[in-house]
């Protein structure tokens, strides 16, 4: 049974025409063209699909929109300030954290949501932080270590 | 997926009178991440397990989100997510032995959606009823098809008929700290000893434990540690990440001068149920733990039947229960 659902994303409201059961990451990728955030294991296991609702990292694939009505969801579409990177954005690309790029999205999210809430985390926190999301290329460290060098540089933008 | 009604439950009183009028294809959701995200959406329904058509969410429920602090307890709303509870630093002060377990759940992402209700309520993992094509003993089909396949991650105790693992590391812990579940249903509400809470094949094989079609576990009861207690939690996953126990451990010891008074040895990961091992508890009785932990882990061998292929796990839990004997009064 479609329906009509109001979702807050990255700042705007939207209404949308869906299905109930469809999950927050078919809504954000079919119905808002917010094709950022990736589309990995659809089975809750790798954190691709990793978006903010009102600051935590939940995954889409997972979560139900229906769920979500008048929370604040926030994907990668809305990290940058505009034009201007986040300072997460910068460091990864400066140290080349993102090899294939499928992860970075979900990665960055998450990583927002542990500097957001710890703006100094140790290496062994931002292990922690990011346990769940899987990368097959950079190995982490390179992600360990842009995480580490946006908590140096940032005047963190809320 | 097939399509659902999703009902928003306002009250315990709600939710339940919504269960009754719809009936056995009505079911309780709260995080969604194994009904929805797991269940429904791997199409896992059979003869004994209808697809779900109306879900009534818990979490719109405030009574059932949050924790409650008294002198000598702590009751936890059971659509409190797994992360609050993890992240609570009263928790980890009273009950580490919880925390330490809702920690080695999932991922922090799952933790974030998951619920202690959905967790405690979870349907196993075993691979064959996970699988659209299996129609098993468990979905109400007529085969175990545990015993003649893979079977490295079933159960090596207490199986029978059926040979899952409770899938659950907060059962695992909530039992070794005796704790209690509150129960509302149609005929009033019940209070429930974890003890009495979980049951095996032998006693209905489509379900895992007690609560009726028409229940919701409303909050979950942990007493305080007596003084001179001590506990651990040990599991063991062959990802850091988003794995299930193979074997998990948590203990809880009671003990003067390092001598066994009172206390759990419960284990995950090795039967239908949250297994108590009595045998390990009797050979621990009036002993110094620390000389004796290896020999009372032993004890565990007495009562395992292990299938197949998964007889290392009778090695694994023995080794993990003197490793976590060891760690509680480390
Ligand atoms: C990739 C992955 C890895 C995982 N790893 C682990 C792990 O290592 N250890 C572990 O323990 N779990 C693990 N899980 C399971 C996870 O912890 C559960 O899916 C989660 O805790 C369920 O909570 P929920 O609120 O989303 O439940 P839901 O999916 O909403 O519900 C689950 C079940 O419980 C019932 N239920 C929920 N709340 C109530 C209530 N209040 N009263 C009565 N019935 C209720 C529902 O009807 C349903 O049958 C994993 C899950 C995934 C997807
Ligand atoms: S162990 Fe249980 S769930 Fe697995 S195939 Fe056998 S009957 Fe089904
Ligand atoms: S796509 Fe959601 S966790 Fe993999
Ligand atoms: S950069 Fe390729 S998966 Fe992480």
């Amino acid at each position: 049974m479609k329906q009509v659902l109001h979702l807050r994303v990255n700042g705007q409201d939207h209404a949308v025409y869906v299905p109930a059961h469809k999950t927050l990451l078919e809504v954000l990728r079919e119905d808002l063209n917010l094709t950022g955030t990736k589309h990995g294991c659809e089975l809750g296991e790798c954190g691709a699909c990793a978006v903010l609702v009102d600051g935590e990292p939940v995954l889409a694939c997972l979560a139900l929109p229906i769920e979500l009505q008048g929370r604040e969801i926030t994907t990668i579409e809305g990290l940058a300030d505009g034009a201007t990177p986040h300072p997460l954005q910068t460091a990864f690309a400066e140290l080349g954290a993102a090899q294939c790029g499928y992860c970075t999205p979900g990665v960055l999210m998450t990583a927002k949501a542990l500097l957001d809430h710890n703006p100094h985390p140790s290496r062994e926190e931002i292990r922690h932080a990011l346990a769940g999301n899987l990368c097959r290329c950079t190995g982490y460290a390179k992600i360990y270590e842009a995480v580490e060098r946006a908590a140096e540089n940032a005047k963190m933008p809320k | 997926m097939k399509a659902f009604e999703l009902y928003d439950a306002a009250t315990v009183q709600d939710a339940v009178s919504m269960l009754s009028k719809f009936g056995p294809a009505a079911k309780v959701v709260a995080g969604g991440s194994d009904l929805v995200a797991g269940v429904m959406k791997d199409w896992i329904h059979g003869k004994g397990m209808p697809y779900p058509e109306k879900l009534i969410d818990v979490t719109t429920i405030p009574e059932m989100v949050g924790i409650k602090l008294a002198s000598d307890s702590a009751t936890i709303g059971a659509a409190t997510t797994l992360s609050a509870i993890a992240e609570s630093p009263q928790m980890q002060k009273g009950w580490r032995v919880l925390t330490d377990s809702l920690f080695s759940v999932a991922s922090p992402e799952i933790r974030n959606l998951g619920t202690l209700g959905g967790n405690i309520n979870q349907r196993p993992r075993c691979w064959f009823f996970r699988g659209e094509k299996f129609s098993c003993y468990k979905k109400g089909g007529d085969f175990c098809f545990a015993v003649t396949g893979d079977n490295r991650y079933n159960a090596i105790i207490g199986g029978e008929l059926c040979y899952i693992v409770h899938p659950s590391d907060a059962a695992t812990a909530l039992l070794a700290l005796n704790a209690s579940a509150t129960i509302a249903g149609t005929g009033g509400t019940r209070t429930v000893q974890f003890d009495n809470y979980f049951t095996g094949p032998r006693e209905d094989v489509l379900r895992e434990n007690i609560l009726k079609p028409d229940e919701v576990m409303v909050n979950v009861t942990i007493p305080r540690l007596a003084p001179n207690t001590k506990t651990a939690w040990t599991k063991l996953k062959f990802r850091q990440v988003y794995d299930f126990a193979l074997v998990s451990v948590a203990v809880v010891a009671t003990q003067e001068n390092g001598v066994w008074k009172d206390g759990r040895v419960v284990l995950g990961g090795v039967a239908p149920v949250p297994y108590r091992a009595k045998v390990v508890e009797q050979a621990l009785a009036g002993k110094n733990i620390k000389e004796n932990a290896k020999a009372a882990a032993a004890a565990i061998k007495t009562v395992a039947r292990p299938m197949s292929a998964n007889a290392y796990k009778v090695d694994v839990a023995t080794a993990l229960i003197e490793k976590t004997l060891l760690d509680a009064i480390a």
